[in-house]
């Protein structure tokens, strides 16, 4: 995880916290810094997932800024201490991210462009390979790279489950949860999803590939 | 991890033989692996860093400062950072105004041991009409999102002494629809006073609202030395605009131009669509009506 706090504030932060509990704790307190290290803790995360949802940059950026802001008005406005010191906040921040970006979505098509998505991915798949990458790290890349073109083709309601599922790894109960769906909606979309990844990416997850 | 029963049943066409079945299986598990190793994105660069001038944190560990001045308007606390004034209110002590400030930011600010002399010169200045001095303030709008900058933006054009509608501010800043979301933005100002939310009003005449009261809005509009009194009666007359037969323009009465109509030439409407009826041009200044280029 990058930690992209300036130096400075860091140390004028006595004790910055380093798990959530404590975290926590500074923002239910208001500490000066807390804030920030939550941006910082979970900027990069909130994006990637933002990306996945929305399908494109401009969105994803625009979905955490505003969630971030959600949170910021949440934690330091309407919720009480108490109430921020029970919060588990991964899955809270990424039901916060969720709505707002179903939120964005009214009145707005979000279109997936699978094919900008493809010409994306392998260009950020080229540049981080490098000139010669070896034979195993290709194939994971080229691997991620059909799988997120894949993802993009699924229909946004599987593809949010899946993601939540099997990329974030969040359990079903908290899925479930997040989505406000029962348990068995959300396993049945999160299978329906696997079945079509698995369908598209056909030959890429055969063995044989891996001799 | 898919269970050996979630293998894929739909996409049979041959026979189901073990073998077969242990590959899917196997394919499964690799899918989920590599859903599981997909990597993560970073951030834009100044995303976090834009969200946190949203809030109000200015970044650093740093804190805004405040410290206070005497006013026509009672003593007046403002809030300050590197970027400019962030929050003005009047309160009754320097707890008070601490506390709005933390409730809106986030952030209690801490009292500024050496007042910036200069930034109050100029802030009392700017309350009196030096225009001059109203332009140098340096004013943090960072903290706000668009909408709300854009409005203030344009409240701040409303020359002193004269007023505008809600419904103006919408259609000038190209949200005509958003009146409502004017007044919101308007009365979440959080620099008053140097920021004239007090000259926007409501398009029947009435003053409409004040986060600090009617009688303090009316009061600064006096200051200014605008009859609020006049300006509601008027209204109420159904006397919404101004005209000159000498110059066939029209304005809103408060306009500079049209409080120098002689009384002879005065005319007045009720409506904008009955002062264009009656072939007069809105006036370039106070623009009554959109008015093109």
């Amino acid at each position: 995880m990058r930690m992209e706090i300036a130096e400075p504030a860091r140390a004028q932060t006595p004790a910055a916290p380093l798990n959530e509990a404590e975290l926590l704790d500074a923002l239910a307190a208001r500490r000066a810094g807390a804030f920030e290290l939550l941006v910082a803790m979970y900027q990069d995360r909130l994006y990637t997932l933002a990306w996945r949802i929305t399908g494109n940059g401009q969105d994803a950026e625009e979905a955490v800024q505003e969630a971030l802001l959600r949170a910021h008005r949440a934690l330091y406005g309407t919720y009480a201490p108490e109430r921020v010191r029970g919060l588990a906040l991964r899955p809270w921040l990424t039901t916060v991210l969720l709505n707002t970006a179903r939120n964005m979505r009214r009145g707005r098509s979000f279109a997936v462009s699978l094919d900008a998505l493809g010409v994306d991915e392998r260009a950020g798949v080229r540049s981080a390979a490098g000139a010669v990458a070896p034979p195993a790290a290709a194939e994971r890349q080229e691997l991620a790279a059909a799988l997120e073109a894949a993802l993009a083709a699924l229909s946004r309601r599987r593809r949010v489950a899946v993601v939540l599922r099997h990329v974030e790894g969040f359990s079903y109960e908290e899925v479930a949860q997040m989505l406000g769906r029962p348990v068995g909606t959300v396993k049945s979309d999160v299978h329906r999803a696997l079945r079509q990844l698995r369908r598209r990416l056909g030959p890429l997850l055969a063995e044989d590939r891996r001799r | 991890m898919v269970e050996r029963g979630e293998v894929d049943r739909t996409m049979e066409t041959r026979p189901v033989t073990m073998e077969r079945l242990a590959s899917e299986t196997r394919a499964y598990r690799r899918l989920v692996r590599a859903l599981r190793a997909l990597p993560a994105r970073s951030a834009p660069p100044g995303l976090g860093e834009r969200v946190l001038q949203r809030v109000g944190a200015l970044g650093d560990g740093q804190r805004a400062r405040f410290s206070s001045l005497e006013t026509p308007l009672g003593r007046l606390y403002l809030a300050y950072g590197p970027r400019g004034i962030r929050f003005v209110a009047p309160a009754e002590d320097a707890a008070a105004f601490a506390a709005a400030y933390a409730r809106r930011f986030g952030e209690e600010p801490v009292a500024d041991p050496e007042p910036p002399r200069r930034l109050l010169a100029d802030v009392a200045r700017a309350l009196a009409g030096d225009r001059q001095a109203a332009r140098r303030l340096p004013l943090d709008l960072e903290p706000l999102g668009a909408f709300e900058r854009a409005v203030l933006r344009k409240a701040l054009e409303i020359p002193r002494g004269e007023v505008r509608t809600y419904a103006w501010v919408a259609r000038e800043i190209g949200h005509p629809r958003a009146t409502r979301a004017v007044g919101r933005a308007l009365g979440r100002n959080p620099i008053p006073f140097i920021i004239p939310c007090h000259r926007v009003v409501g398009g029947g005449g009435n003053l409409t609202g004040y986060a600090f009261g009617l009688p303090l809005k009316r009061r600064v509009l006096e200051l200014e030395g605008l009859d609020p009194v006049e300006l509601e009666t008027a209204a109420r007359r159904g006397e919404r605009y101004r005209g000159s037969r000498t110059t066939r323009i029209f304005c809103f009465p408060s306009c500079r131009h049209a409080r120098r109509i002689a009384p002879r030439h005065l005319v007045t409407f009720r409506s904008a669509a009955e002062a264009l009826a009656a072939g007069y041009r809105a006036c370039r200044d106070c623009r009554p009506v959109a008015v093109g280029a």
